[in-house]
């Protein structure tokens, strides 16, 4: 008896806390300035420590670095950076889950250098949804600069779009004869680089094109692609690959004895994890267009910046590798947060970090070519775009061109 | 005779969904079927209460949770209970994704008809695949499938295809939004969504495999020969078995997109069909619930595995996530579903017993013995 009314009443009671959850849980969203205390501000990173692209998780490490030193340093506006990095695998499903996790468990102020198109799409009406920044997307396509479709986001590097213009207008100008065989990943970015570099040809195009040869990121390798593109008779080689697939084909090049003048695209011109592995030897001759100062460029042995790259390096990251130039891209990332979070205010918002992010005028970011500014404005949200055509020595990468200016994309 | 050995072999957990309980047997005085009848309820009410008393990712969690496990006991119908090997699921996973993606997109199709839909679509290609899968058995099958999970990405970027899929770029869903008079959040729509539909499927394939049709099935893994010898039409329960194990995958593919608000070809890769795979053995192979333990393995185990890799690299999260799946297959080599079996079996005793063995135990409890009962 006793234990028939106990239920009942329990029930009541359960169904009572179910309604009011229900309706606390419909109330409204997070306060605004989530991720930011009195002595803390809690940013968000995520890169692919695994899988197929894992050769990128090397930017997560650096950032962690980077901002451990500003930290030593006393942070911002007296508030320490709290920096939390995961991994994707480079999955899109998996990035949303853990952006997801930054976002809502974690609780971050704003997310920074998520690398590759694929997963930051998959993530972009997200973030925008959630009004969390998602700044310095690491990838080229031109997407992520569309401030009044989605103000909060925006990219950081060239766009893909820039730097294809630039070795087209390259060969346009100098190499009117070429005969080009192109390599491209077949997804979102080898497309719209392929597209981009056409549109930068004009109507030459079908003309200076010979072959185009697509590889997927499941292939275990594009040997076969590049016995095509050599078979051709193809002598400019634009090489659109990224990670392994960049080692791979810089190798089998060589192997087979095809020695075109090659165009790597800029997200796979490191040496330390790329050239290397392929042979320095294989390498020499390679072109591509830089923004950033490349640390094993002796013309820079000298400078200032360089040395307190350097000396960060030393005592941040012993155990990077300083021939690797995703440290240095890391770390002018870095620079470039921490010059919008002090620019955010005493008090930052979600808002004033976007507002920040959206008014750079003419900023200086250590390890950015001379030349090289990052500007940006309400409208404007692409941060860096000027090029400069560089080519490798055999032990690092040489000045080729003065840096050009391509402008909005 | 030597497939038989095999056959008996490969599945030590045959049978093992749990045949109805002893009467005598119980567990503090209550027996085995009103446990069950209890743990049911309590489960139910769990399922009903736990999202609003979390915050939305772990909603959105529960939700990946209970997508997987209706994947998993998709594939369990069909490596479990019916002995055809699968590496091919994250192919059905797909199948059901795009159609839900596709329809919603381009056809503008409402997005719960896209489940029905879904189901259909990959049943037919799940039971077209049945056909050539006849001739193989074991190891054939398993490479065949194989082919189906790594065809199945780039057959979604080919560019014939493009316009429908998206190609490489992938499609972007409009994400279901909760009905104003439900007074839910999008999380817990799609939360309930999927445990409803969960639920649905995990009661239709307890009916399909405690009846005739499930019988056949299990006979047909134990002992092909026998099982055609009785007049059991083993091609036809073999292909339908695919059919339905693809559909149950592609509901489950469905829910994903509409969940993740995203479609990828690079979503649905071989490793995909791996932890499907690991999710039937870790649960517990032909066992119902070992699903959901299968579910909750999959989504867990690799975030556990990238904080313990954490300690010395990140790059060695899937190293980690192998030594801890080695740790359970060691330490339950029947699936969580029959490590908890183990347990029962072992903490359960005669409903009778104690009163006449002990009767001084039996004194001591007499008294508040009842009470405690009451108030549980």
């Amino acid at each position: 008896m006793m234990n028939r009314t106990d239920c009942a009443s329990c029930i009541r009671a359960t169904l009572a806390a179910t309604v009011l959850l229900a309706a606390t849980g419909a109330g409204p969203a997070a306060a605004e300035s989530q991720g930011i205390t009195e002595d803390t501000i809690k940013i968000g990173n995520i890169v692919p420590y695994s899988g197929s692209a894992s050769a990128y998780g090397n930017i997560g490490e650096a950032l962690k670095a980077c901002f451990a030193m500003f930290n030593e340093k006393g942070g911002v506006h007296g508030r320490k950076i709290d920096f939390i990095s995961l991994d994707d695998g480079y999955s899109p499903p998996k990035t949303v889950e853990q952006a997801r996790r930054l976002v809502e468990r974690d609780k971050v102020a704003a997310i920074v250098d998520v690398l590759g198109t694929p997963t930051n799409n998959a993530i972009h009406d997200y973030m925008n949804r959630k009004k969390i920044p998602q700044l310095f997307v690491i990838s080229g396509a031109a997407k992520w600069g569309q401030p009044e479709k989605y103000p909060w986001t925006m990219g950081w590097q060239p766009t893909n779009s820039a730097e294809a213009h630039v070795y087209a207008r390259y060969i346009l100008d100098t190499l009117p004869e070429a005969k080009i065989g192109i390599l491209y990943q077949n997804d979102d970015y080898g497309k719209e680089w392929l597209e981009e570099f056409r549109d930068g040809l004009g109507d030459r195009a079908d003309a200076l094109i010979l072959a185009e040869e697509p590889y997927e990121t499941s292939d275990p390798s594009v040997d076969s692609q590049i016995v095509k593109l050599a078979a051709s008779g193809a002598d400019v080689f634009v090489n659109i690959s990224l990670s392994k697939f960049a080692t791979q084909s810089i190798r089998k090049a060589n192997e087979i004895g095809w020695k075109p003048l090659q165009f790597l695209n800029s997200v796979s011109a490191s040496v330390g994890s790329i050239l290397e592995p392929a042979g320095l030897e294989r390498s020499t001759g390679i072109i591509t267009a830089q923004y950033l100062k490349d640390a094993t460029d002796p013309q820079f042995a000298d400078d200032a910046e360089r040395k307190e790259w350097e000396a960060w390096m030393d005592k941040y990251y012993p155990s990077g590798d300083k021939t690797n130039s995703f440290n240095v891209f890391a770390y002018a990332g870095c620079h470039t947060m921490m010059h919008v979070l002090q620019e955010a205010g005493e008090n930052p918002t979600q808002e004033s970090i976007m507002t920040a992010a959206g008014n750079m005028k003419d900023v200086a970011i250590p390890m950015l070519l001379p030349g090289v500014t990052i500007t940006t404005g309400p409208d404007d949200f692409y941060p860096i775009e000027t090029l400069q055509l560089v080519r490798f020595n055999g032990t690092f990468f040489e000045k080729y061109s003065d840096a050009i200016d391509v402008g909005k994309p | 005779m030597t497939r038989q050995a095999r056959t008996d072999k490969s599945f030590p957990a045959a049978g093992g969904q749990p045949a109805a309980a002893p009467e005598e047997l119980a567990i503090l005085g209550i027996g085995l079927p009103a446990w069950n009848r209890l743990l049911l309820v309590a489960g139910l009410v769990a399922l009903v209460v736990l999202p609003f008393l979390v915050e939305g990712f772990t909603t959105f969690q529960m939700t990946q949770v209970a997508i997987y496990a209706i994947a998993i006991l998709g594939l369990n119908l069909l490596t479990g209970y019916n002995g055809q090997f699968s590496l091919g699921h994250s192919a059905f996973f797909a199948v059901g994704a795009y159609t839900a993606a596709i329809a919603m997109n381009h056809f503008g199709l409402p997005y719960l008809l896209t489940l029905p839909l879904a189901a259909v679509i990959s049943f037919l290609v799940g039971f077209a695949f049945g056909f050539p899968a006849l001739r193989l058995e074991g190891l054939y099958l398993a490479l065949a499938t194989f082919m189906l999970a790594i065809a199945a990405p780039q057959l979604l970027k080919f560019s014939l295809f493009e316009p429908l899929t998206g190609g490489a770029q992938g499609l972007v869903l409009m994400r279901p939004e909760a009905p104003a008079f439900t007074g839910l959040d999008d999380d817990q729509w799609l939360y309930f969504i999927s445990v409803i539909v969960m639920l649905a499927l995990f009661w239709l394939s307890g009916n399909l495999i405690r009846y005739r049709i499930g019988r056949a099935i299990m006979a047909i893994r134990d002992n092909p020969l026998v099982a055609s010898a009785l007049g059991i039409n083993t091609p036809l329960y073999k292909t339908v078995m695919f059919g339905i194990s693809a559909a149950y995958t592609g509901v489950a593919g469905a829910l994903s997109a509409m969940v993740v608000g995203f479609v990828a070809p690079d979503s649905f890769n071989f490793l995909l069909s791996v932890a499907l795979l690991v999710g039937v053995v870790v649960g517990g192979i032909a066992s119902m619930r070992g699903a959901i333990f299968g579910g909750f393995f999959i989504l867990y185990i690799p975030t556990v595995a990238e904080s313990f890799a954490d300690v010395f690299s990140k790059g060695l999260s899937w190293a980690a996530y192998g030594v801890l799946l080695l740790a359970v297959i060691y330490v339950m080599p029947s699936g969580i579903s029959g490590l908890i079996d183990a347990v029962i079996r072992r903490i359960a005793q005669p409903k009778q017993a104690p009163r006449r063995t002990d009767p001084a135990a039996d004194v001591a409890t007499a008294g508040p013995g009842p009470s405690n009962r009451e108030k549980k």
